[in-house]
């Protein structure tokens, strides 16, 4: 495991400004621990959502009166902010989406139906999550291509040799998640796509977990397509960003027709507008897109390297505390992590641990967690699984130790 | 005793605990009780779908009224008493109260998240699914 650094921040202060950390959950102080699942709002996100509504809601791009302008430079902002997020080189590269899901379907459809003929192969791993899996099989199923899995290995990280074996001059796509949301593991996606790269494919990095957790620098990494969803970082619901490399996003075909997307439109034929509005069909998700560079800008106040040092922290306290436990059983122990700590425990159904766990007033995920082919490689239905945001605290994980020996005691 | 005096009961049963945490022990300790269901019931058909754990249900007309089984997997034990107190309720009664019965036991027990956990194991689906037992047996004995 890493080393943590010394954190920094003050996380009573941080705990201020989500409003929702403050309340009682069945008589006792909540303990927010689903934040793979969504991450809680800042106040500056809240405000600047009430803000765009109340002061400068328009349509964007062809209105010529003071309201429209306003709105589509705080919407172009934004997509700087997410251009300087992910450190991508042009502004053009970035791509607003309804979130992860919505990016790799783009990527799917705009791109695999255009390029991936039958008999070409797409390779994934062996802890997507859903929306890294049917996308693809979807794509398969429509033009022949086959579908190839990196294996993951006992403790929860990814079998190498084996992507080593499966590249070959077939492969044209390989889609890996940065950060698995089930186990925690961090990917070595740079490994991961220069490997890709030598045998001539394109590489997706599914962020969803990775960009609210670590350093994301999409030139470093050399990715192709990176998707992510502001949700999961600080951001609003139904919103998401897709980088995808000039070259590429230029080379793909429309995803979705309608306004925006087009430059002349006659009955005999439509002519189509630069990237990235080629790909951002209708009128979009404007609150929400004006909202996540408030997102974006809380988490640099904060400094993302500690933000993940203190979850961190959070993360070794959690796995040493949690192995105390009799008959509790952590799934995924990789040598590099997000805070995320998933597991099983002996003769108690993860719908029970959820459920009482929740009457002591800490919120955790049960079951597969949309990766239900991982939950059969460990031979188990599912985990309870806490994940950590920048304000949790060791207290809060103390709590949760308390509870699952009550848990514990209660089914004796 | 009637559907709605077992609901009753159970309502004062309840109302002896504070806590939630209390009744949810209670309710467990309940499921302990809950007689075996033959292994060879626990088939695909009797299976209540859409849980996070495995859930069974079985009915059979004895005389004029209708007696359930059910049961969950051995670990999801909290399932298990709340099936224990839906059959307590359903069990051994007309086909048409069962299909009439108004289960307002669930609410007033203060069951709070037990009740979102119905959704999520499949208990809204288990009480459906009594009631259906109730509608197809009352249909039979009009013919």
């Amino acid at each position: 495991m890493q080393t943590a650094i010394a954190p920094s921040l003050d996380i009573q202060q941080i705990r201020q400004d989500f409003p929702i950390l403050d309340q009682q959950i069945n008589n006792r102080p909540l303990v927010y621990f689903d934040n793979a699942a969504t991450t809680q709002k800042p106040r500056a996100v809240i405000d600047a959502l009430t803000n765009y509504y109340e002061g400068y809601n328009a349509n964007i791009h062809r209105g010529i009166h003071h309201l429209a302008e306003q709105a589509t430079a705080a919407f172009e902002a934004s997509r700087r902010a997410m251009q300087s997020f992910l450190n991508a080189a042009h502004w053009q590269e970035i791509i607003f989406t309804y979130g992860t899901t919505d990016g790799i379907n783009l990527v799917a459809q705009a791109y695999g139906r255009r390029f991936l003929n039958a008999g070409d192969e797409i390779i994934i791993s062996g802890m997507e999550h859903h929306s890294n899996i049917v996308p693809w099989q979807m794509l398969c199923e429509e033009r022949g291509c086959v579908l190839k899995v990196i294996p993951v290995d006992e403790q929860g990280d990814l079998i190498l040799d084996e992507y080593d074996a499966l590249l070959s001059e077939q492969t044209k796509l390989v889609s890996v998640v940065h950060a698995s949301n089930s186990l925690g593991t961090v990917n070595p996606v740079k490994t991961i796509i220069e490997k890709a790269h030598a045998a001539g494919a394109v590489v997706l990095i599914d962020g969803a977990q990775s960009s609210s957790h670590l350093p994301v620098d999409v030139q470093a990494l050399d990715a192709d397509f990176f998707v992510c969803s502001a949700h999961k970082f600080y951001g609003p619901t139904g919103m998401g960003v897709l980088y995808g490399k000039t070259a590429l996003l230029e080379a793909m075909s429309p995803y979705r027709g309608g306004g925006e997307m087009i430059r002349e439109v006659t009955f005999e034929k439509t002519t189509y507008n630069d990237i990235p509005y080629k790909f951002e069909a209708g009128t979009p998700n404007i609150a929400d897109v004006v909202a996540v560079k408030a997102a974006v800008d809380y988490i640099g106040q904060l400094s993302k390297e500690a933000i993940a040092a203190h979850e961190l922290e959070l993360l070794h306290y959690a796995t040493e505390q949690l192995s105390e436990i009799d008959g509790l059983r952590i799934i995924g122990q990789a040598k590099e992590k997000i805070g995320v700590v998933s597991f099983v425990m002996d003769g108690i159904h993860h719908q029970d641990m959820g459920v009482i766990l929740d009457q002591q007033g800490i919120a955790v995920r049960t079951g597969h967690h949309c990766t239900m082919p991982l939950m059969h490689r460990f031979g188990i239905a599912g985990t309870t699984r806490a994940s950590f945001a920048v304000y949790n605290t060791k207290d809060e994980i103390d709590r949760l130790v308390q509870g699952i020996r009550r848990v514990q005691k209660m089914m004796l | 005793m009637t559907i709605n005096e077992k609901q009753d009961e159970i309502i004062d049963e309840f109302d002896l605990f504070d806590d939630q945490l209390d009744k949810t022990q209670y309710i467990i300790d309940i499921g302990k009780k809950l007689p075996p269901m033959p292994e060879s019931a626990k088939t695909d058909e009797n299976r209540i779908m859409g849980c996070q754990s495995k859930v069974w249900l079985d009915a059979e007309l004895q005389g004029d009224t209708i007696r359930f089984y059910g049961d969950s997997e051995p670990t999801a034990q909290v399932s298990k008493g709340l099936i224990s107190l839906l059959i307590r309720v359903l069990s051994d009664q007309k086909p048409e109260d069962i299909a009439n019965a108004d289960l307002y036991f669930i609410p007033r027990v203060g069951m709070g998240n037990l009740i979102t956990s119905l959704r999520a194991g499949g208990l809204a689906s288990m009480i459906e699914r009594m009631k259906a037992y109730g509608r197809a047996y009352s249909a039979n004995s009009v013919q």
